[in-house]
């Protein structure tokens, strides 16, 4: 299993992934300069959190523009494996590579603290993979974390049942006191149909050591990559 | 030849903009009165060669649908004059 963390101009959490990566997971990882048109062989992607090309524009959106995406593009249609964490998230939806847009919180403030999430999907291994009923602690970091998407894009959401995660309380009860951002349905992370896209705001590898006092991240990407056969 | 297209983009009217909300409130600290609704889009500038005006509006279509403007939360509009030469 090869991991390969993409770094664009004003990544900041590509050396976080790096070491959970490597360094917890076991991994081998590739750093990915964005200008880079070669993934190196790697089996799974990681777009990583900050503020590529400064957030100029829109969150994402230059960045989705960068030599590299088109190698994205073709590892996640041919089924690889591409994860989006926060400004990954966005850079993912701004590419098309995940439907649905994010915007300013509804608060106009960013949040930085621990949410919890309640992993809603029960057929995308990343979510199903969890225990439906055990609610994670996971840090959220972001001023524009607030996912939109038009009515038509939330009914297939739901009906393909792509919702990864949703903003919930500590019981995993989801409702518009837990949804902290105002995003539409709760929602904290999404995939694609074909399971193989993941974005989510929260950040799993803040949450991934127990030297930092929570490992629920982990599980979060270990149950993302239990599915994973390594070509 | 050379064009001057000024373009304005504004997220979707049914999409909550927490900017305009707080400018509203602060137009109403200031006393401005009877100010319904604030929404605050972005201008874009941009000069461009092109060799007509219909080349030079495709152009600016494709800047404004493929990165200018999201169209999952934005729509964008432009004008086009030509610039002396």
């Amino acid at each position: 299993m090869k991991v390969g963390v993409v770094i664009f101009p004003g990544s900041n959490c590509d050396e976080d992934m790096v070491h959970v990566m490597s360094n917890v997971m076991g991994f081998d990882v590739e750093r990915l300069w964005h200008k880079s048109a070669d993934l190196k062989g790697v089996d799974l992607v990681v777009l990583p959190g900050g503020f590529s090309y400064g957030d100029y524009l829109r969150s994402g959106a230059i960045s989705g523009l960068s030599p590299i995406m088109d190698q994205v593009r073709e590892h996640a249609k041919k089924g690889g494996l591409v994860l989006g964490i926060c400004n990954g998230f966005q850079v993912l939806t701004e590419s098309r590579l995940l439907p649905g847009a994010l915007l300013h919180n509804d608060n106009q403030r960013f949040i930085c603290k621990n949410t919890f999430l309640k992993p809603a999907s029960t057929t995308y291994s990343i979510s199903s993979a969890l225990d439906a009923d055990e609610v994670l602690r996971i840090p959220v970091a972001h001023a524009e974390g607030r996912y939109f998407i038009d009515a038509k894009g939330l009914e297939d959401l739901q009906a393909n049942d792509q919702i990864l995660f949703r903003y919930s309380d500590e019981n995993g009860d989801v409702n518009a006191d837990t949804n902290l951002n105002g995003s539409i349905d709760n929602i904290a992370g999404i995939c694609n149909k074909a399971g193989n896209v993941i974005g989510m705001m929260p950040h799993p590898e803040r949450a991934a050591e127990q030297v930092l006092g929570n490992t629920d991240g982990l599980k979060i990407l270990q149950a993302m990559l239990s599915s994973v056969t390594v070509k | 030849m050379q064009y001057l297209a000024k373009i304005n983009v504004m997220t979707h009217s049914e999409i909550l903009d927490p900017q305009g909300k707080a400018v509203k409130l602060g137009l109403q600290n200031l006393g401005v009165k009877g100010v319904n609704d604030v929404r605050i889009g972005k201008r874009i500038e941009m000069t461009l060669e092109a060799d007509s005006e219909e080349a030079a509006k495709e152009a600016i279509d494709t800047a404004c649908k493929k990165l200018l403007a999201n169209v999952v939360m934005e729509n964008y509009e432009f004008t086009i004059e030509q610039m002396p030469s």
